[in-house]
């Protein structure tokens, strides 16, 4: 595998949109090459060499060229955008879209990456060992299609509206997350091991969340569904498991499965348990502070495409 | 002005009847000519296919509810933007671009005319001022009239000669160009909740039917004479069955006859007629009823139509047909918007995604494609995807290269997931029929001229007209070896002449042109009684005054071209 360094000398006035820094942008090219590979500074379009050195030449494909990113830049997005294969590193903390639409490979951001990392992911690997900014793992904007596969570790804390649209893939958070966690989501999982606060699962359809901390407000339209025992990432604990109560009515399910093929047999009584929202074991479940490290479980399911 | 000659080109013109000989072509002061000097350009056709500049008679570009579209989908924009480049401004979008973007890709296609086929009145300002910013093209914009309280009122009546008057006010002041009817009564009845499925469901509160409201229009269109007939989505749009809504429609112009001096023969034009032929119960069942609803068509005279061909794309669905945009919504679980408009008419716009592996989507296609074949008289059969409705306008030349290519038809339906159900549902497996040029030429040029009443201006190449000229890299004297170079040929045209000035040449933009807005100027009697309904309407339930109502002057309509009509 080669290695390309580019290291930012010239950081710019404006934020820097640099979409051809990803090891597909990168193949096959040597390190003038790359230098001349367009960048956009606002509505100006100029080359990267003006502002990052470059040192060495890439490999011939995307899986054989690592790019390691070095300087200051907290004003450059992105980096790693739609990449295929091979490595990506940044060294410090960057912008907006870190792995944006990616398929393959490896990115690892050492500082925090702004907001839309990983949006609408498909594959490959994203770490990002400082905080992550919001929606992570979301769709663009006015989308609905978030991220659909691959695997996103943030080490510190994530934004909110975090797997926004979800629909596959899986995204861990070591730390806390904000508001607004899998709105829309269709599927995939997201273990959130810290704290949240509200709206978590809003308008969501599928898939899983999972938060080993404190909650502080449930939506009402969770069902609480008993007590069962599940080890989560290497933690084993209580969990409660709540079921959404599904909005669509019979009418618009039959007609929806016309063209999203039909639902089986068991998950639609499962999706319909009638949801008593106002009696007394359906209020909001709340573990205590302190209660760590017993997760909380929410999972919901409907038919796949 | 420049004169030109376009030499050597294998020419196609239905207006002359020319199919394919070798021609030249002369363009002088805008105009085509018999002749030119010695001095004029050459441009060297050989080898390449000469038509007339093409003409669309029904797509939705301009207005509030295509920009209600590009406001809520930002994602249409997405890996779609093109920058600044030539004469050429930055665009985006890829089933609702932007108004540059819409200007250039028609005439990179080698369209010089087009008619926005939806046209709010009281938004008639936003229409106009989107007109305007869209470079190239002549426009011209169709009010909607089916769900105007006034014209249920004055239907309701009988009043036909009140009704028409109100429609030539109309016109003038939006600076329309026709009279389009979207689900009659239905979507005046979705202000109620309710929607009207058949001709013969009562409006809510006004007490007409849909039939009474189209037989109504009809004859106040033939009363004024105006250049296009009525222009008509029909009730039922898009569910299994509807087909026999869209007879019942079509039945309602027997015994009219046209009446105007424009040269046009009919008197009903059936929109997307795709979306208005399916049979069936429901989307299990679902099937073909092209041969039905074009066997009819084939035997009535007096009625147009254009296809709306399913393209096989992600793309965002628009129209004034307020409750199906609501229906859709509840089918596919996409994001919906829907626009009232207060006492005239209302919209609903949800995103959608033809997808080959769906077999509802995959029969949508063969049933625009059975209808151009099954259609005996390719000049009353028009070529549109209903944009962006079955698909983005940008896909014309897969269309044709369909149309063109049974080789090209075959190999889509085996692409198709449900290739079985394909062709148990459709008989498009039994049609072997392939457009030719002249035919596509009828189909996109001379044919919805015709129909739009603009014969004698566009849509052929008969000294006299307009020198709206396309070039395409295809050689008719070539067998075609891959159907993807027809494809290629039609996506972007060697040269092309808007009214004399050369504005495409090799795919690229090199001139704006002059765009002009078309519009009609229709003279009635003086009716004080219909002037003083509109100023009690405007006083009693307008959010607006009417001095702030009419599109008018430089800013709106900076170079207009009126079609002056006398009804007095």
């Amino acid at each position: 595998m080669e290695t390309v360094t580019i290291t930012m000398k010239n950081p710019p006035a404006l934020y820097l949109e640099a979409d051809n820094v990803s090891p597909d942008g990168f193949a096959g090219k040597t390190a003038a090459q790359i230098a001349e590979l367009h960048v956009h500074e606002g509505n100006t379009t100029s080359t990267l060499g003006k502002y990052f050195e470059v040192i060495g030449n890439a490999g011939a494909t995307a899986a054989d060229t690592k790019i390691i990113v070095k300087g200051d830049v907290k004003k450059v997005k992105y980096l790693g955008f739609k990449m295929s294969a091979g490595e990506l590193v940044v060294e410090g903390s960057m912008d907006q879209y870190a792995g944006g639409w990616m398929t393959g490979g490896k990115m690892l951001v050492k500082g925090n990456a702004d907001a839309f990392a990983g949006t609408a992911m498909k594959g490959g690997e994203l770490t990002i060992d400082g905080n992550a900014g919001n929606y992570l793992g979301a769709a663009y904007r006015g989308d609905w299609r978030g991220m659909s596969g691959g695997k996103i570790l943030v080490k510190g804390n994530a934004g909110s509206d975090i797997g926004m649209y979800m629909l596959g893939g899986e995204m861990i958070i070591n730390g806390d997350a904000d508001v607004h966690v899998c709105t829309h989501a269709e599927g995939g999982k997201v273990i959130i091991k810290g704290n949240c606060k509200s709206k978590i699962g809003g308008q969501m359809v599928g898939g899983t969340v999972i938060v080993f901390g404190s909650i502080d407000t449930m939506m009402p339209g969770f069902k609480p569904a008993g007590e069962t025992e599940l080890e989560v990432e290497g933690v084993k604990g209580k969990i409660f498991p709540l079921y959404w109560r599904h909005r669509r009515t019979q009418k618009e399910k039959e007609r929806s499965d016309c063209i999203r093929g039909p639902v089986p047999e068991d998950l639609i009584q499962f999706l319909y348990q009638p949801c008593t929202a106002n009696q007394k074991s359906g209020d909001p479940v709340q573990s205590a502070p302190g209660q760590f490290p017993y997760p909380i479980f929410f999972y919901t399911e409907r038919a796949k495409k | 002005m420049s004169e030109y000659i376009i030499k050597n080109g294998h020419v196609f013109d239905p207006v002359q009847g020319i199919k394919g000989d070798k021609k030249d072509i002369a363009i002088k002061d805008g105009k085509i000519v018999d002749k030119v000097g010695s001095g004029a350009k050459v441009v060297d056709a050989t080898g390449k296919t000469v038509m007339a500049g093409a003409v669309e008679i029904h797509a939705h570009i301009a207005g509030p509810k295509v920009n209600m579209g590009r406001i809520y989908r930002p994602e249409d924009k997405l890996f779609t933007c093109t920058p600044t480049k030539g004469m050429e401004r930055m665009g985006g979008g890829a089933s609702i671009p932007t108004t540059f973007k819409t200007g250039y890709e028609y005439a990179k296609m080698g369209y010089t005319t087009a008619m926005e086929a939806a046209m709010p009145p009281l938004f008639s300002r936003h229409v106009h001022e989107e007109i305007r910013d869209t470079p190239i093209i002549d426009e011209g914009a169709f009010p909607v009239f089916g769900n105007n309280w006034f014209v249920m009122e004055y239907l309701k009546n009988k009043e036909v000669e009140n009704t028409a008057a109100y429609i030539a006010w109309l016109i003038r002041v939006t600076k329309g160009f026709a009279v389009k009817v979207v689900n009659p009564g239905g979507t005046e009845a979705w202000a109620w909740g309710l929607n009207c499925l058949s001709v013969n469901d009562p409006v809510p509160y006004f007490d007409i039917t849909p039939a009474e409201i189209i037989t109504g229009l009809i004859e106040a269109n033939e009363y004024l004479g105006l250049p296009h007939s009525l222009h008509i989505h029909p009730n039922n749009l898009g569910n299994p069955g509807c087909y026999e809504t869209t007879l019942d429609t079509l039945k309602l112009a027997e015994g009219y006859k046209a009446k105007n001096k424009f040269g046009r023969e009919q008197v009903m034009h059936l929109t997307h007629s795709q979306f208005h032929s399916y049979g069936g119960t429901n989307w299990g069942d679902f099937e073909s009823k092209a041969k039905e609803v074009t066997d009819y068509v084939n035997k009535n005279k007096n009625i147009t139509i254009d296809t709306g061909n399913v393209t096989l794309d992600e793309t965002t669905t628009m129209t004034a047909d307020g409750p199906f945009e609501h229906h859709l919504t509840g089918l596919n679980n996409l994001k919906w918007a829907n626009i009232d408009v207060e006492l005239e008419t209302g919209s609903g716009v949800v995103p959608y995604i033809y997808s080959p592996s769906i077999s509802v989507c995959a029969i949508q296609w063969a049933i625009g494609m059975e209808i151009p074949l099954m259609m005996k008289d390719p000049m009353r059969c028009y070529i549109t995807t209903d944009h962006p409705n079955a698909g983005p306008f940008t896909r014309y030349p897969r269309v044709i290269k369909w149309l063109m290519s049974a080789k090209a038809r075959e190999a889509q339906i085996n692409a198709f997931k449900h290739k079985d159900k394909v062709l148990s549902q459709t008989s498009i497996g039994s049609l072997d029929r392939e457009i030719s040029l002249y035919e596509l030429a009828q189909m996109t040029r001379a044919g919805p001229a015709k129909s739009l009443g603009l014969t004698n201006m566009c849509g052929g190449l008969k000294p006299g007209m307009d020198a709206d000229v396309a070039v395409y890299n295809f050689n008719p004297d070539k067998p075609v070896a891959n159907p993807d170079d027809i494809e290629k040929a039609f996506s972007r045209c060697a040269h092309v002449f808007k009214s004399g000035v050369e504005v495409v040449t090799n795919g690229e933009i090199v001139s704006n042109g002059h765009k002009r807005t078309l519009w009609v100027n229709a003279k009635v009697k003086d009716n004080p009684q219909v002037m003083r309904d509109i100023n009690e309407k405007f006083l009693k339930y307008y959010s607006m005054t009417q001095a702030n109502y009419e599109a008018l002057g430089h800013h709106f309509v900076p170079n207009p071209y009126t079609l002056e009509v006398d009804a007095t």
